[in-house]
């Protein structure tokens, strides 16, 4: 893009160029007006020639004196004479172009073509300028359009200016601007006024600039620590266990998402969290605590466990069919002193823990009752300790749930004990309006759940009923299976009433295999044999006492033969197709219980008032005990219970000063047939079965002779 | 809370038992039975048997877990019980 005042330097020279030619002209006219002009206005005015005083007088020759003058474009205040030194030949030479060009006058312009790039980019931003001021469009473009007006008009004037005074140009030009602006801006008053080309200042002015400053301030630095572990395996695992954990736990929560519920498990958390704050160091070491106890235990006791264990009667191989017990562990705790165990049962699940009811048989005694739960792992405290403020006198283990005790009190209630739950009240408990006996409770028994899969237990008091328990969720809900009564005892009353005088049962004792069979025992020594689904009459019925029926018992192998007992210092065996027994034996004291061996068809235990323990094997002896040892401290203590463990060779027996005792059995107590070479010792409970047949069949004989 | 402290109590008035102290996870003695010197000295080296011995067991196998530690001395037994976050040490004469 040139520049505007080099555009416009064409034309100025043109017309410098054009001025200097006028001059010369002017001159030659001047000269030419002396003469020519003379001569013209001679021949205008015709002969009126009027001559100036001072003209020359010129002869005729002097006037027809030819003077010669040729214009040239030669300036003739160019020095013709400029020489300069020529190095190259080490003389002045002189420059023979001169240059002849001699400026008058120069004007920067401001003039740019509509075509050229600027002319249409000022174009391109005076239309933005119009489309923001839409409302005076119109005038806008008077003033877009003036430029264009001042170059057209540029031209006339100019060519004008060539026959006018060169120096009047510029100076109308102006004044017809000034007339121009004059006549457009009232127009639009509001208008952006256009800045004045030739008289334009721009004003602008500084303000002070506030010094720059650095200002700089440090923070505290984060906390660090350093942290360095080595991950060993299980230490990954034991993460991976514990999300696991996590994700069950919120999937368990989602789960329950009642907001009551929640609420109230926060508010529990909240109290758990509470508690265990404040006794951290403690409650987390209850397992270690009672490792430790047992640990401690076993220390101290060693040799009894080792004698539990290892420890056989040698002198058993010269003592021809007799045997002994050993005495290992006492059970006894202070909080049960002076009370009787009036029930004794093992665990069905673990086999060294049993459960111990202590009450009174003394009617005079009455007081209050504790349930013990001991293991054989810790003979110095109970594991399990509840109290209750009616005597018990017979409990039962669940055998599917193990942790579930029913005990049967004095007052004729029953409840059941929950091992899991850790207060010390029964989880559930008969009350008078729920049907509870109104005489002690003698023996209770779980029974196997019901079609709705209820938990359901009996129980037998002395008030005649034997009710059937069923827990339906949270209650305890009775049926009277059967009511006994003393048959052939009906009174007459006086008006003709008939009174029954009621049985009062002490003991039953359910059929292994046929559910719905079993047998009850009474204060007046008979044994009926109930059916479950009728409650009228009897199945059967043994006269089988002459005193109170103390415990009744199936043989575990032959579902044939029971066993009971009295106070009446009997101990009987039945077959109950047959109304007479198979075996009675005398053991000169009332007989408390009588418990079969699990591991043989013929071996039971009986204990008695004494203080003595029986234990009868009939494959060996049908006639006498193969043991018969006293194993209490004190001759005046009486053994009130008795009973097998389920697989350990021991026996525990309680008295009634609250002492538990457990004894081992000598070999000969357990001896099983003897192993003939060549031939396989058979085993199970066929051969149990066969063996106990084998000695009824002997006493069925005999019997039709005697 | 009382149940515990019952058995602690138990395990203290027990035949033989000479000490019983509950050390924590750092091996700092909380409570104990012994005087103090010996508590410490005691805290300190066994706790660092029972980590040994435990990591021991689970470098076998992460799955498993030392339960119980007894060290039988020609004087004492010395039993030991970690549980999660604390040891329980009891030291025994089982021939008294």
């Amino acid at each position: 893009v040139f520049p505007a005042s080099l555009k416009m330097a064409p034309k100025q020279q043109l017309r410098k160029q054009s001025t200097m030619a006028s001059r010369a002209a002017r001159k030659r006219d001047e000269d030419s007006v002396t003469e020519v002009g003379e001569g013209t206005d001679e021949w205008a005015q015709s002969k009126a020639t009027v001559r100036p005083p001072d003209q020359l007088e010129l002869t005729d020759a002097e006037l027809k004196e030819e003077f010669t003058r040729i214009l040239t474009a030669n300036n003739p205040h160019a020095p013709q004479n400029i020489v300069r030194y020529s190095f190259k030949e080490g003389t002045y030479k002189l420059i023979g172009f001169v240059n002849q060009l001699a400026v008058h006058y120069s004007q920067v312009g401001n003039l740019i073509p509509k075509d050229s790039d600027e002319g249409r980019r000022q174009h391109y931003r005076n239309e933005l300028v119009a489309v923001s001021y839409q409302g005076s469009q119109e005038s806008a473009k008077v003033v877009v359009s003036e430029p264009d007006l001042l170059e057209e008009e540029e031209g006339p004037k100019e060519a004008e200016a060539e026959t006018g005074s060169q120096t009047d140009v510029p100076a109308a030009e102006a004044a017809e601007k000034v007339t121009e602006e004059e006549l457009i801006t009232p127009k639009q008053p509001k208008e952006q006024k256009l800045t004045n080309q030739f008289n334009f200042s721009e004003r602008a002015s500084q303000t002070f600039n506030n010094p720059l400053r650095d200002r700089e301030c440090q923070m505290e630095p984060p906390p660090r620590t350093n942290f360095s572990a080595t991950a060993n395996q299980w230490e990954i695992y034991d993460a991976y266990v514990e999300e696991l954990e996590k994700q069950e736990k919120t999937k368990e929560k989602e789960k329950t998402k009642t907001p009551v519920a929640k609420k109230m498990g926060k508010m529990a958390m909240r109290k758990t969290t509470f508690l265990e704050s404040q006794s951290d160091d403690i409650t987390k070491v209850t397992q270690a605590a009672k490792i430790i106890e047992r640990m401690v235990n076993q220390n101290t006791y060693d040799d009894i466990a080792q004698d539990f264990k290892y420890y056989e009667d040698a002198a058993d191989e010269y003592r021809d069919q007799e045997g002994t017990l050993l005495p290992l562990w006492k059970f006894q705790n202070d909080k049960a002193k002076r009370l009787a165990v009036t029930a004794l049962c093992w665990n069905p699940k673990y086999k060294d823990l049993f459960a111990v009811g202590h009450g009174s048989y003394d009617f005079m005694k009455q007081s209050r009752g504790m349930l013990l739960l001991y293991s054989m792992k810790n003979p110095s405290f109970p594991e399990y300790i509840f109290s209750s403020d009616s005597g018990i006198m017979c409990l039962d283990m669940h055998v599917d749930h193990p942790y579930l005790v029913v005990v049967g009190h004095y007052d004729g209630n029953v409840a059941i004990y929950n091992l899991k739950k850790p207060h010390f009240q029964p989880a559930f408990r008969s009350s008078a309006k729920s049907g509870k006996h109104t005489d002690p409770v003698w023996q209770v028994k779980w029974q196997k759940d019901d079609m709705d899969n209820n938990l359901n237990f009996f129980s037998v008091s002395s008030d005649g009923r034997i009710v059937s328990w069923t827990l339906v969720k949270s209650e305890l809900v009775h049926t009277d299976v059967i009511k006994l009564k003393v048959e052939g005892s009906t009174m007459e009353g006086l008006d003709g009433l008939q009174l029954h005088t009621v049985g009062c049962g002490t003991a039953f004792d359910f059929h292994k295999e046929i559910d719905y069979m079993f047998l009850v025992g009474t204060e007046e020594g008979k044994i009926y044999k109930c059916s479950k689904s009728y409650s009228s009459q009897f199945l059967d019925t043994y006269d089988a006492h002459n005193m109170a029926v103390d415990a009744v018992s199936w043989n575990p192998y032959h579902t044939k033969v029971f066993m009971s007992c009295s106070s009446d210092w009997t101990v009987k065996i039945w077959d109950h197709t047959i109304k007479t027994p198979m075996f009675i034996y005398d053991l000169n004291s009332a007989v408390g219980d009588v418990a079969w061996a699990p591991y043989s068809s013929t071996v039971f235990a009986a204990v008695t008032t004494d203080g003595k323990t029986h234990i009868f094997d009939l494959s060996i002896n049908k006639y006498e005990a193969i043991c018969n040892q006293p194993v209490v401290a004190k001759k005046k203590n009486k053994i009130t219970h008795v009973q097998f463990n389920p697989i350990h060779p021991i026996i525990i027996v309680g008295d009634d000063r609250g002492h538990v005792t457990c004894l081992k059995l000598s070999p000969n107590l357990r001896k099983m047939p003897k192993e003939k070479k060549g031939q396989e010792v058979q085993k199970g409970p066929a051969v149990e079965i066969a063996k106990l047949d084998k000695l009824l069949n002997l006493v069925r004989e005999v019997k039709p002779k005697s | 809370m009382a149940e515990v402290e019952e058995t602690l109590k138990r395990i203290q008035s027990h035949k033989g038992v000479i000490g019983t102290m509950v050390v924590n996870a750092e091996g700092i003695p909380i409570r104990t039975t012994l005087d103090n010197s010996t508590t410490v000295q005691y805290a300190g080296l066994l706790h660092q048997l029972t980590m040994k011995a435990k990591s021991t067991v689970r470098d076998i196998d992460p799955q498993n877990d030392l339960t119980f530690l007894r060290i039988r001395s020609k004087k004492h037994e010395i039993m030991v019980a970690p549980d999660k976050e604390y040891l329980l040490i009891v030291i025994q004469n089982p021939c008294e």
